[in-house]
């Protein structure tokens, strides 16, 4: 899929201009509120006409100004998963599930109903009014809907955002599901670093109405100064790992990166599977000898390849393990102890003792904490 | 109870009462959906003008609506001729007459009614429906309208119950003829200006308060059920 963007709308003192392109399976819009995402999905949704500009899918134009073209929402084949569910209270949850496929023609029928209420885990809901219905539950019907009307395109418009952190531990696995094991694309409006990195395989990153960035997650990711502040302890290297064997007698296991080994306590993934992780900034250290008697067990040699001063205090280092980057936050006075400098050698000290362990799906990232 | 034994002219007006409500009510409600809705929706010039048309008959004297509907819906009227002429449909001293008079007195309560449950809408649900793939008029059909049920329900109710209490416009356009046009306000009329109609005046008052009563605790129990639907569900 090919999903292409340029697009100029006003909206009281908002003044968006986005222009992008992704191919990803789940491309991530990502910036705080008020930066417009919301407002995007919309016009891709067709909700919204935009002043002027142009959207394509796959070569599918579904608004042009300057052709004077615009497809409207129930013809776009572009599915809407929103913050609140916004599940029709006069039908209980199989008619609410069934209620697009009505209006899909017979041969655009991919999503079968079976299917998606078992990937969803709602079966034992069928019957029931969605006033019922818990956050969580709501929410994953709310997907579902979407899903059984077959969009060409899903739209997740901070599917997470009202829910609290329970009920997003819960949803989250199935949101993976829907990315690995259907091939809808999908675009997600999110403004949690956490779930863009889980989540996405590309993000677009928008501040105030344009968009700053955007890529592959894990080039992103690296970058500290996308991150809005109180995001920014949440950001950091993403890496691609796999399990090399499981360390029974310690309840550990070894992954390997090209950066070297890496143990984190025990995770329920075979050996050779491909697991992605994310070590935040915040919990990398810099020393510039092999540091000894030191409880962290993670201690990867590397070589400076960037810095970048975020202010008087901080400092983010990019780090070169074997072609794996790393990226540490660390204080300037550090920095100016240590006399570092681009090209030196250093070893980052990452401590393993506790992540999430609902992250272990395959492809979502592990977050790594020193706490 | 003999006293309550009716005479064959007052069935005819209890019969009758109740014909020409129904046939108000569920005449006119196309029309009432459709002007609440473009007065709830719409945003277009002369709408406060048509607001204003619509809630003319609850101002004015009843007497005037009927003298209004004379002039033009009655045989030499521009619109009864015309309907006369191409469609054979005749207004004046007919008890579709009644019904029209009925209808219109009624209409301005059922479009406030169901104006108001359109406003109270939830439009994000009708935008969620259209990225289902449902065309707007297969939105109106399959969300809207159920959502506005109790406010639809209670309009026709309302307008049934002012055609049952009808008297001034009707009387006025369709005159007050036995079997035709007499409904139960004009019966009871008739009875209060002929020396000892007091009881005739008085069966039909209760039977009269009956059929209201009736129509009322029906439209509680409906409005309750489908309430009861949407909130528990």
């Amino acid at each position: 899929m090919m999903l292409s963007i340029d697009v100029r709308h006003r909206l009281g003192a908002l003044n968006l201009e986005a222009r992008f392109q992704s191919a990803g399976r789940l491309t991530a819009l990502f910036g705080p509120s008020g930066s417009g995402k919301t407002s995007l999905i919309n016009i891709v949704a067709g909700l919204i006409r935009p002043d002027s500009g142009r959207i394509d899918i796959d070569g599918r134009t579904l608004v042009d100004t300057a052709q004077h073209s615009f497809v409207p929402a129930h013809k776009r084949r572009v599915g809407f998963v929103f913050q609140d569910a916004r599940l029709f209270p006069h039908l209980n949850v199989r008619s609410n599930l069934l209620y697009g496929r009505w209006f899909t023609p017979q041969a655009e029928r991919y999503a079968e109903f079976d299917r998606v209420v078992e990937m969803l885990g709602i079966g034992h809901l069928l019957a029931r009014r969605p006033a019922l219905l818990s956050g969580g539950e709501k929410q994953r019907v709310a997907i579902g809907r979407a899903l059984l009307a077959s969009p060409k395109l899903l739209l997740m418009d901070e599917p997470l955002a009202s829910l609290d952190d329970a009920r997003k531990s819960e949803i989250m696995p199935y949101l993976e599901r829907l990315r690995d094991e259907t091939r809808i694309p999908i675009v997600y409006v999110s403004h949690s670093i956490a779930e863009v990195a889980r989540l996405a395989t590309d993000i677009v990153v928008m501040a105030e109405g344009k968009v700053v960035a955007s890529g592959p997650t894990i080039g992103i990711m690296q970058r500290l100064d996308l991150l809005p502040p109180e995001e920014v302890g949440e950001g950091g290297a993403v890496l691609d790992m796999t399990v090399l064997h499981h360390d029974e007698s310690f309840g550990m296991t070894v992954l390997g990166t090209a950066a070297g080994e890496m143990r984190v306590p025990r995770i329920a993934r075979p050996e050779g599977a491909a697991v992605r992780v994310r070590i935040r900034a915040r919990d990398v250290m810099i020393a510039t000898e092999r540091p000894k008697g030191l409880s962290a067990l993670n201690i990867l040699p590397g070589r400076i390849a960037e810095i970048s001063k975020v202010d008087g205090t901080q400092v983010d280092l990019k780090l070169d393990c074997h072609g794996d980057l790393l990226v540490s936050r660390i204080t300037r006075q550090s920095f100016e102890a240590l006399h570092l400098a681009v090209g030196r050698e250093v070893f980052a000290v990452i401590k393993t003792v506790a992540f999430d362990s609902a992250n272990l799906s395959p492809g979502a990232p592990l977050v790594l904490t020193s706490d | 109870m003999t006293w309550l034994d009716l005479t064959p002219d007052e069935w005819n007006a209890v019969h009758l009462s109740i014909k020409v409500g129904l046939w108000a009510m569920v005449a006119s409600l196309p029309f009432g959906i459709a002007i609440a809705l473009l007065l709830a929706r719409g945003n277009f010039w002369g709408k406060s003008l048509l607001n204003g048309v619509v809630h003319l008959p609850l101002v004015l004297p009843p007497v005037v609506t009927g003298y209004l509907l004379l002039l033009s819906f009655g045989r030499r009227g521009p619109i009864g001729s015309f309907l006369d002429e191409y469609f054979g449909i005749v207004f004046s001293f007919r008890w579709t007459g009644a019904a029209l008079a009925c209808a219109i007195m009624g209409f301005p309560l059922m479009v406030r009614a169901i104006r108001l449950s359109i406003e109270a809408v939830d439009r994000r649900l009708e935008s969620a429906a259209g990225t289902l793939g449902a065309s707007p008029l297969w939105v109106f059909a399959t969300v809207t309208l159920p959502l506005i049920l109790p406010g639809v329900v209670a309009g026709m109710i309302l307008s049934f119950a002012k055609a049952m209490g009808e008297f001034g416009a009707t009387i006025t356009f369709v005159s007050n003829i036995p079997g035709e046009t007499q409904t139960l306000p004009s019966a009871i009329y008739t009875f209060t200006q002929v020396p000892g109609g007091d009881a005739g005046a008085m069966r039909l008052t209760l039977i009269s308060i009956a059929i209201s009563m009736i129509a009322l605790v029906v439209s509680e129990i409906f409005a309750r059920r489908i309430g009861q639907r949407l909130d528990a569900g």
